[in-house]
């Protein structure tokens, strides 16, 4: 038994394109109805990616960009499972991140944020799942940053995520948020997300366990890509 | 979090963000960190096939050009074969198919090189146009948005092509054709609102 067309994405659970308070979103959000079209082979095959790609060290931020010593901040684990909606694990995925370091800038030539720089943090990492889908990064937990949207407006400490799947069809950025974080529920990126049970799916969790003693804390963070129907009946797509 | 049946929620999507280049093209957004930056090679120095560059810019609802875009593509090789184990075939060592873009900081124009991809299967025995998908993404876009490029040279293949003729208003066909500037080059501009929107699809 073959798989066939990744199930609908439930739209309702995303942020909508157009959301007001986040006003970047005013200007750059579709007008008109999106065109659903039934997944073909061009959306149910996505790029793949080997170990070749990355390399091992890749996922730990404090010593990726390490020049003369360890950068400043909360030395953080983040770490969980990709799995989809059938509850199965991804394996083999690509899982890239990026971040603001603790005093919340970033290493971007557009970002001119008054708090400095860590001369030993770059802020990017990236990783494969293995064959449980499990995933984790070494990192500094990264600060809040103020922004433009409103006079006044903060954005709480997040981490963004870009995550593959095994199909273009799955293809997701998201951000993780930290638990007790209060600018999560000012913050009107997260709060263009309708559902409030959906918001905490972005809420990774301390996680002591985890956690290294006299060493690093932990937060877990798991991420759900589209499942996939099986079945053998009715409308199968060519080749399957 | 799961529903009554036991089915996982996906993972709602946020904004790349302006510094999306950080984390997935860091050479651009000012520094070096991997050894290997992935996406900048497409199709690979053994595909077969027409080499093509396609230039574009991605403008927003009031004409303006956003300028902190980023695109990925994910294409077929000339044979119309998908680097993927469920697409039936083999492709050329070294062609991916996927690849990564950003917009110029400065001018919100990009570009990319590939070859053409060939014709693929399509549902229920239909054949799909040759094209390239596209996914962007950027500071104020909450989902990242799904279109396609098709070639305007390609007039025979397109008037078939079962994407295209889902469209209902015939005109807005034209905004998934990228037009050819001459052999080897193509222009594609994505509106993401207003005046000629582009057609994105929810796939």
């Amino acid at each position: 038994m073959k798989p066939a067309e990744y199930y609908q994405r439930d739209r309702k659970h995303h942020p909508p394109a157009l959301s007001d308070d986040y006003k970047t979103s005013v200007t750059r959000s579709p007008r008109l109805a999106l065109l659903s079209v039934e997944n073909t082979l061009s959306e149910i095959t996505g790029p793949v990616f080997g170990h070749d790609d990355i390399d091992p060290a890749d996922n730990d931020l404090i010593g990726n960009y390490r020049h003369d010593g360890d950068p400043i901040g909360e030395r953080i684990i983040v770490h969980g499972r990709v799995l989809d909606e059938n509850a199965r694990p991804v394996p083999e995925t690509l899982v890239e991140v990026w971040q603001a370091n603790a005093s919340g800038r970033y290493r971007h030539r557009n970002d001119r944020y008054l708090a400095p720089l860590d001369p030993n943090f770059g802020g990017c990492g990236r990783t494969m799942t293995d064959e449980n889908g499990y995933y984790f990064f070494r990192t500094i937990k990264p600060g809040p940053y103020p922004w433009r949207n409103w006079i006044n407006s903060w954005r709480p400490a997040h981490i963004h995520f870009s995550v593959f799947g095994r199909a273009f069809a799955q293809r997701l950025i998201t951000q993780l948020y930290f638990e007790g974080d209060p600018l999560i529920a000012t913050c009107p990126i997260v709060q263009s997300i309708p559902d409030a049970d959906a918001v905490q799916q972005l809420v990774a969790r301390l996680d002591m366990n985890a956690s290294i003693p006299l060493d690093t804390l932990a937060y877990r963070f798991d991420i759900v890509l589209r499942g996939r129907r099986s079945t053998l009946f009715e409308n199968r797509l060519e080749g399957n | 979090m799961r529903d009554k049946l036991g089915y996982l929620k996906e993972t709602p999507s946020q904004t790349a963000g302006p510094y999306v280049h950080i984390g997935l093209a860091p050479g651009a957004a000012g520094f070096e960190i991997f050894d290997r930056e992935l996406g900048w090679e497409i199709a690979g120095p053994q595909a077969r096939g027409e080499r093509i560059r396609v230039e574009g810019r991605v403008s927003d609802g009031t004409g303006a050009p956003v300028k902190d875009v980023l695109i990925e593509l994910w294409q077929a090789n000339a044979e119309g074969v998908y680097a993927h184990p469920e697409s039936g075939g083999e492709v050329e060592p070294g062609f991916r198919g996927w690849g990564r873009v950003i917009s110029d900081f400065e001018t919100g124009e990009w570009a990319f090189e590939t070859v053409k991809p060939g014709a693929v299967p399509g549902r229920n025995g239909a054949i799909q146009a040759p094209h390239i998908n596209l996914w962007i993404v950027a500071r104020g876009i909450n989902l990242g948005l799904n279109t396609r490029l098709y070639f305007a040279d390609e007039q025979a293949a397109n008037a078939t092509d079962p994407v295209l003729n889902l469209i209902e208003q015939e005109h807005r066909r034209a905004t998934l054709v990228a037009t050819r500037q001459k052999k080897g080059l193509y222009r594609f501009d994505i509106r993401l609102q207003g005046e000629d929107e582009t057609v994105f699809l929810d796939i």
